[in-house]
């Protein structure tokens, strides 16, 4: 039978269950499962139009580049070519994909109309009768480039002099709240603890490519206009409604004049949720009057096509002789690419996950998002999270090592246990890191030491383990290294004295990991900079928190705005806006009780 | 560009149709014949999506030149199955959970039809060779070897 493969390991919290549950560990049939196994679930391509016209983008074969003049004389003439889209016939042609729910700014046009930033970026759209004849056009269309120097690595991004990827975003850093140039944890003091004659400190350097989704259909979209004045589009979105007002607000359309039909994706694992198919789909419909197909082939899926996006991280561990971490310190990079699409929420994710699962009491993470000429990065399973997983995983077994420990018997021993704190002031629950190393080292027949195999999440946490250490503000009540990372066109703050770190060399700047600081870009015309604002409590809790015991110093990430709210450069008012709060919620939610 | 009518058969069906010279048979099917099971997934004969029976042999289609069927038997996922009565394979699937996007499956379940046409009591390593042209990005292949070893062992219970 089904789901043999499925194991139910009922003995642990077996208190925690309710074994009335009648659905839990049964075989279930999929609602969808007849249309899949009959061919005949309907995807997006699936959808006949007699007129179906055919849409090709030309794109850029250039990094970064200038576009000097499109000449679209020789495909205009060709045979099947009903129109070609320009920029300029995109009536709103400048969007974030988050601007729906009011977060970030508007960096990315859906046809670039003067620069593009990385290879493959569209730059006008050929429609035809046939795909070959709309293939053949876009060939045939030839751009005079200036090409311009470009940046492919985030560290690279953030030297002096490195070349401005996207103007909206002239330090090449997503800024958050339009002040921060990047998310900042502080929990405890791990410089103190990193000074301690007891510990053994182990450091390392960690990056994941970006990973193309892969999904097995491609991305598309058909559009036609339907005799109520309306469009109908037929789309491989994973988000239905993100697509629809994203193609409301470039088009600039009353969503009410959209019908948007969706829900069966041949694959997605994030990458379809861009909604690049969808507005370009429509104009065409709208322009031609004709059924639309935009639809990428393999080859763009995978050139194209935004993937998991590339992150480097640095980890610095103090770990005593018998095995406790004691402090661990994060710096990340997260290559977001030209756009931010939703790069700033996974940089979010990620610095809300430190320090990983595990009860450190001195945690410190700085994360950056980063634009470079590649590829835009968006979701993919667990995007935020996965890197630096992979980073703390690997890490946790080179400080095993470097320690002299069992790898299994390190995380069982640092593992989150109900009660503990959290680097984010809160306190952990329904944790099961234990449970799932005894079963993985049972499963593997990797010897653990009894006292490990008897351990539990729901026992011994609490206590000196739940204490929210005292974490060093400066008089302005902010987090340390604050200045170190704002921009050198900033008013000079002093700098907080670092007790463990060498006196802070003036140019180049060093963190407090001995690495040079690699901030603000020289030659971009700065932002005029606004003196340091002291960082407040939150203006407005988060979403739905649960109640913190002791919220005696204000969360570090995000932290909360007391300046100007954010307002966006365009007057598109879809959506709430509210300045600093933090919309993401947890997504790691409530799981048991 | 003069098109040339094709004719063959299609899951048992004449069909007749005009094709454009080049066009390979998974846009013919699509566009021109109306059978949609038939999926495009890359274009190139990697992915298997798109995978169809001519004369009883799993081909994909995307690399199969419409003209070359000619007076040949093309079967497709649509012909699985009889009238209202799934294929046994297909309820293989449903049970076995073998299927999370769907999008692989027509071609899944043709490439194990011709394996299973062959082959009618595969082990598992004949089927993992069978599948090995198609890919599936959501499910993991476990569940669909295990449905496809089931739907033989049904057969063979039927046949018996």
């Amino acid at each position: 039978m089904a789901f043999n493969t499925v194991e139910m390991r009922k003995e642990f919290f077996a208190e925690e269950r309710d074994e009335s549950l009648k659905e839990i560990g049964q075989p279930t049939r999929r609602q969808d499962i007849l249309g899949h196994v009959t061919g005949r679930s309907p995807f997006f391509d699936d959808h006949r139009f007699d007129g179906l016209l055919h849409l090709r983008c030309v794109r850029s074969p250039h990094h970064h580049a200038r576009i000097r003049r499109v000449d679209t004389a020789a495909a205009e003439r060709m045979p099947g070519v009903v129109r070609i889209l320009h920029p300029g016939d995109v009536p709103h042609n400048l969007n974030t994909l988050l601007s729906l729910i009011g977060f970030g700014r508007d960096d990315e046009p859906l046809l670039a109309p003067d620069t593009v930033r990385y290879v493959g970026e569209p730059v006008c759209a050929v429609i035809a009768e046939s795909e070959r004849a709309a293939r053949e056009a876009a060939a045939a269309v030839r751009v005079d480039w200036e090409v311009l120097a470009h940046v492919l690595d985030p560290e690279e991004a953030l030297a002096p002099g490195a070349p401005v990827v996207n103007p909206v975003w002239p330090r090449n850093v997503f800024e958050y709240h339009d002040k921060y140039t990047h998310q900042k944890l502080r929990f405890g003091d791990v410089e103190a603890a990193f000074a301690r004659r007891d510990v053994t400190l182990v450091e390392g350097r960690y990056q994941m490519s970006p990973i193309e989704q892969a999904p097995t259909e491609t991305c598309g979209a058909i559009a036609a206009p339907e005799t109520n004045d309306r469009f109908v589009c037929y789309t491989s979105t994973q988000a239905l409604f993100f697509s629809l007002g994203t193609t409301a607000k470039l088009l600039s359309l009353p969503s009410s004049r959209l019908h948007f039909v969706g829900g069966t994706v041949g694959g997605g694992f994030g990458g379809k949720v861009d909604s690049l198919h969808e507005p370009l789909a429509v104009l065409g419909a709208m322009l031609t009057g004709r059924p639309v197909k935009y639809a990428w082939d393999r080859a763009e899926e995978m050139q194209v096509g935004a993937p998991r996006g590339a992150e480097r991280w640095y980890l610095k561990d103090a770990v005593t002789r018998d095995g406790r971490i004691v402090a661990r310190r994060f710096r990340g990079y997260f290559d977001c690419g030209a756009y931010t699409r939703l790069s700033s929420y996974a940089v979010q994710k990620a610095t809300a996950h430190l320090p990983g699962p595990y009860t450190i009491p001195n945690v410190s993470a700085d994360t950056y998002c980063v634009f470079t000429n590649r590829t835009p990065a968006t979701a993919m399973r667990g995007f935020g999270i996965t890197g630096v997983d992979f980073a703390i995983e690997c890490h946790m077994d080179k400080v095993a090592e470097a320690a002299g420990l069992d790898p299994v018997e390190l995380r069982i021993l640092n593992a989150y246990r109900d009660g503990d704190m959290k680097a984010h002031r809160r306190v952990a629950k329904n944790t099961a890191l234990i449970e799932c190393c005894q079963v993985a080292a049972e499963k593997a027949g990797w010897p653990v030491r009894p006292e490990f195999a008897a351990a539990s999440s729901l026992r011994d946490g609490g206590g000196a383990r739940a204490e929210i250490p005292t974490t060093r503000t400066d008089e302005d009540g902010r987090i340390d290294g604050a200045p170190a990372t704002r921009p050198a066109a900033a008013p000079a703050a002093p700098a907080p004295s670092r007790p463990a770190a060498p006196a802070p060399a003036p140019t180049p700047a060093r963190d407090v990991y001995g690495l040079p600081v690699r901030e603000g870009p020289a030659a971009p015309a700065p932002r005029p900079q606004a003196p340091p604002v002291p960082a407040a409590q939150p203006a407005a809790p988060p979403p739905s928190p649960p109640p913190s015991p002791a919220a005696s110093p204000p969360p570090a990430p995000p932290a909360p705005a007391a300046g100007e709210p954010y307002k966006p450069a365009e007057p598109f008012t879809r959506g709430v806006k509210r300045p600093g709060g933090h919309r993401f919620s947890s997504l790691s939610g409530t799981r048991r009780r | 560009m003069a098109r040339t009518p094709v004719q063959f058969r299609l899951n048992g069906a004449e069909t007749a149709v005009f094709v454009d010279p080049g066009a390979n048979l998974l846009d013919v099917l699509r566009r021109g014949v109306g059978d949609m099971t038939p999926k495009y997934g890359c274009g190139q004969g990697t992915c298997g999506t798109c995978t169809v029976l001519v004369d009883g042999r799993p081909q994909v289609a995307c690399l199969t030149l419409a003209e070359s069927v000619a007076g040949r038997a093309v079967e497709t996922a649509a012909g699985l199955g009889e009238g209202a009565a799934l294929d046994p394979l297909q309820d293989a699937f449903m049970e076995h959970f073998a299927a999370q996007c769907g999008y692989c499956t027509p071609g899944m379940l043709m490439a194990a039809k011709a394996l299973l046409a062959r082959q009618p009591s595969p082990t598992r390593e004949q089927v993992i060779e069978a599948i090995s042209g198609n890919i599936c990005r959501c499910t993991g292949y476990e569940p669909i070897v295990a449905a496809i070893l089931d739907a033989a062992a049904r057969r063979r219970q039927h046949a018996r």
